[in-house]
């Protein structure tokens, strides 16, 4: 593909937002601006302010590449980060909003009365928005580094870069008016391509994508190893190229048998059209017609894990400190409702498109089976499905949706984790305190990906999702709904469900993979938070904050009552 | 008022005078000694009696929503596993499990989201009709 439009794409899209972010700075004045836009925000801007916050690296790039790869199951995902929504929605929306709080923790303080609570949730808040940080800046070096070649850490910087000046410019207030503008953008990147990619496969006579054959390449295709891959091979395929296979050094034609081989990082290998992909070998073995179906338990991705993930998508969404500070910008608990009603339509037209660039991937992009590369798939689609310069302009505009995707969540993130920081770490309540908080909140994360190496973009978000359903979502929702929740139980619940999860999935990643129960631990995690909380707090009747009445009356009564209970900031 | 039963048939009876009476709204109401939203603020029995009737609503609304929406679409994994032939199903040219969870599921999360805006704003406003009428 060509880079050149796709860097111009990147650009743009940098310039923009630092624009959009500079317009918003015009209008950001005070302490309040900065946290939180001064609640001044309409339901339409807010909703779509929190879609654009929302719609990350994982799913502008991440689901098409695991639905391409792994099928069906993977469509959870979308539906998951959808029904975290309704879920949010259900139990937490308006009532969180009316805590009248500014960040997680401060709802903690709000409901408890207790700095003991309060710092329990900042430490899992940070945590929480540390490990989701991290896969969006990796994943901006892979988008970089797609498209241009760009080492890694390339990508990561740029992020943070713009990220850091467009936060400590305009606060809140600049980020709802770039954020809402992402969204758009975002959408814009994924669904045009769309039209073309589908009439374009229709014009190539609608070739069936689930038919009972090994995927193939569609012509004759070169392809590039830049790390040490293994792969099966299925069938015996016939390649030519420079590099080295299985430890021999490879110049000109050969035979590649199936069963397990070995290429080395650097290899350029071409592909004679019509042969049957190999895969890498962590891709489990598919026809295109056994791919398309969801996979039975016992294979692969047993049920167990299907579930695990459908509660680690359905209640983590409340517990990510990024889309929680967007409800305290609402005016009200009626317009935090309506917002989020906005966000779920717009969540669900944005996730009809990740699975149509999956399915199309598996006939005209194959070869990122071989490579494993399968989150490049969005990128890489159109220029390869629509000829000429059209497929290169269709590039770009992804390439520039893609880069949208990682600088507002990063955005997003990065103004919870000031707001955390600021707040209880460094207890700086004005804006120059902010500002020195969104310069740590940045460091941390970006020190993390020298540290730690290549980790799957959906694994580390998972975890986080995980984190936050065992942990924040069992103090948010009996929080809200239950007057018997005591100090100790909550600080006790936080700890049973977040700690297990977060070691857990700590070390699956460390060990590259594992036991299916540590990998995915919120089917055991989240009910463990959350029984752990309600008996500890049965069994601690004299730990209840003593006012619990009066924050109820404040968290669920209708603003329009004119109680002085409900006076507030 | 009551329609008092007559035979199917029968002559409707004359029309009669009936004295309406209203409150003469130009003078002053008595105030009520208190308030209901004072009995809430004032953390009473009564008022915590109102607002616990709120959150139970509200609640129960709120659980009912996700059981049976997030209920039954979690269920569909079950169904799947449990039952392959209905994953192999085909409707309008596309398998079931991606025309379901790749596109169904998403206007059927947005209709259940604005049904519990609708009912969840029904129920405050009648909360706060029940404490302003008080």
């Amino acid at each position: 593909m060509s880079s050149t439009y796709g860097i111009i794409a990147v650009l743009a899209v940098a310039v923009g937002t630092m624009l959009v972010g500079a317009y918003g700075l015009r209008v950001s004045r005070t302490t309040s601006d900065f946290f939180v836009a001064s609640r001044t925000v309409s339901p339409w801007w807010n909703a779509s302010a929190i879609g654009g916050e929302y719609l990350s690296a994982a799913s502008f790039v991440g689901i098409a590449g695991l639905i391409f790869a792994h099928g069906p199951d993977m469509l959870w995902f979308p539906v998951g980060y959808t029904a975290g929504y309704l879920v949010l929605l259900a139990l937490v929306a308006a009532p969180l909003r009316r805590s009248g709080a500014y960040t997680l923790p401060d709802f903690a303080e709000a409901r408890f009365g207790s700095a003991a609570v309060r710092a329990v949730a900042s430490v899992l808040a940070l945590g929480i928005g540390w490990l989701y940080l991290l896969p969006q800046l990796q994943g901006a070096g892979l988008t970089l580094h797609t498209l241009t070649g760009a080492p890694d850490w390339v990508g990561a910087l740029l992020v943070a870069v713009v990220v850091t000046a467009n936060v400590i410019s305009g606060g809140m207030r600049s980020i709802t008016f770039v954020q809402a503008f992402q969204y758009w953008l975002k959408l814009t990147a994924i669904a045009v391509p769309v039209v073309f990619l589908v009439m374009a496969w229709q014009a190539h006579g609608a070739r069936d994508l689930t038919g009972p054959e090994l995927p193939v390449f569609p012509r004759d295709t070169t392809v590039s190893f830049d790390t040490d891959t293994s792969v099966h091979v299925d069938r015996p395929v016939v390649f030519h190229g420079a590099g080295a296979v299985d430890g021999l050094r490879v110049n000109g034609a050969r035979v590649l048998e199936e069963g397990d081989h070995a290429i080395a990082a650097g290899s350029r290998l071409v592909f004679p059209e019509g042969a049957a992909v190999p895969r890498m070998s962590s891709i489990p073995f598919n026809t295109n017609e056994t791919w398309a179906l969801p996979t039975r338990d016992g294979e692969g991705f047993p049920l167990y894990a299907v579930y695990s993930l459908i509660i680690a998508t359905f209640l983590g969404t409340m517990g990510l400190p990024h889309v929680i500070v967007r409800f305290y910008t609402n005016p009200n608990g009626r317009a935090a409702r309506r917002t989020t009603l906005i966000v779920l339509a717009m969540l669900g037209v944005f996730y009809l498109m990740p699975p149509i660039y999956g399915a199309l991937g598996r006939l005209y992009v194959p070869e990122l089976l071989m490579t494993g590369d399968t989150d490049a798939v969005v990128l890489v689609l159109p220029g390869r499905v629509v000829d000429g310069l059209g497929g290169q302009l269709l590039g770009a505009l992804v390439a520039g949706g893609a880069f949208a995707a990682f600088l507002s969540t990063s955005s997003g993130l990065m103004v919870s984790l000031a707001g955390v920081l600021s707040r209880d770490v460094l207890r700086q309540r004005d804006v120059r305190g902010f500002r020195v908080s969104t310069v740590l909140a940045v460091l941390v994360p970006l020190g993390m990906t020298w540290l730690v190496g290549k980790v799957p973009v959906a694994d580390m978000v998972g975890l986080a999702f995980a984190v936050a359903a065992s942990s924040l979502c069992p103090l948010l929702v009996l929080g809200i709904w239950s007057t018997r929740v005591s100090t100790v139980g909550a600080v006790a619940g936080m700890l049973a469900g977040g700690v297990p999860a977060l070691v857990a999935g700590l070390v699956t990643i460390s060990a590259g993979g594992g036991n299916v129960f540590l990998a995915r631990p919120a089917a055991w995690t989240v009910p463990l938070g959350f029984v752990v909380m309600y008996v500890v707090s049965l069994m601690t009747p004299r730990k209840v904050p003593p006012g619990v009445n009066h924050v109820m009356v404040r968290l669920h009564a209708p603003e329009n009552l004119g109680l002085r209970s409900q006076d507030r900031l | 008022m009551t329609t008092p039963e007559r035979p199917p048939g029968a002559q409707p009876p004359p029309t009669q005078r009936v004295v309406v009476t209203s409150p003469r709204t130009r003078a002053p109401r008595a105030p009520r000694p208190y308030p209901a939203s004072r009995e809430i603020d004032e953390q009473s029995d009564l008022g915590a009696v109102y607002m616990r009737s709120l959150i139970r609503t509200q609640r129960r609304l709120g659980l009912l929503l996700c059981a049976v929406v997030c209920g039954s679409v979690a269920g569909l994994p079950l169904v799947f596993a449990l039952a392959p032939a209905v994953a192999a199903q085909r409707l309008f040219g596309l398998p079931l499990p991606w025309l379901l969870l790749g596109g169904l599921v998403f206007p059927v999360f947005v209709g259940a989201g604005w049904f519990y805006v609708r009912q969840a704003e029904r129920g405050e406003r009648e909360f706060a009709e029940l404490v302003e009428r008080s």
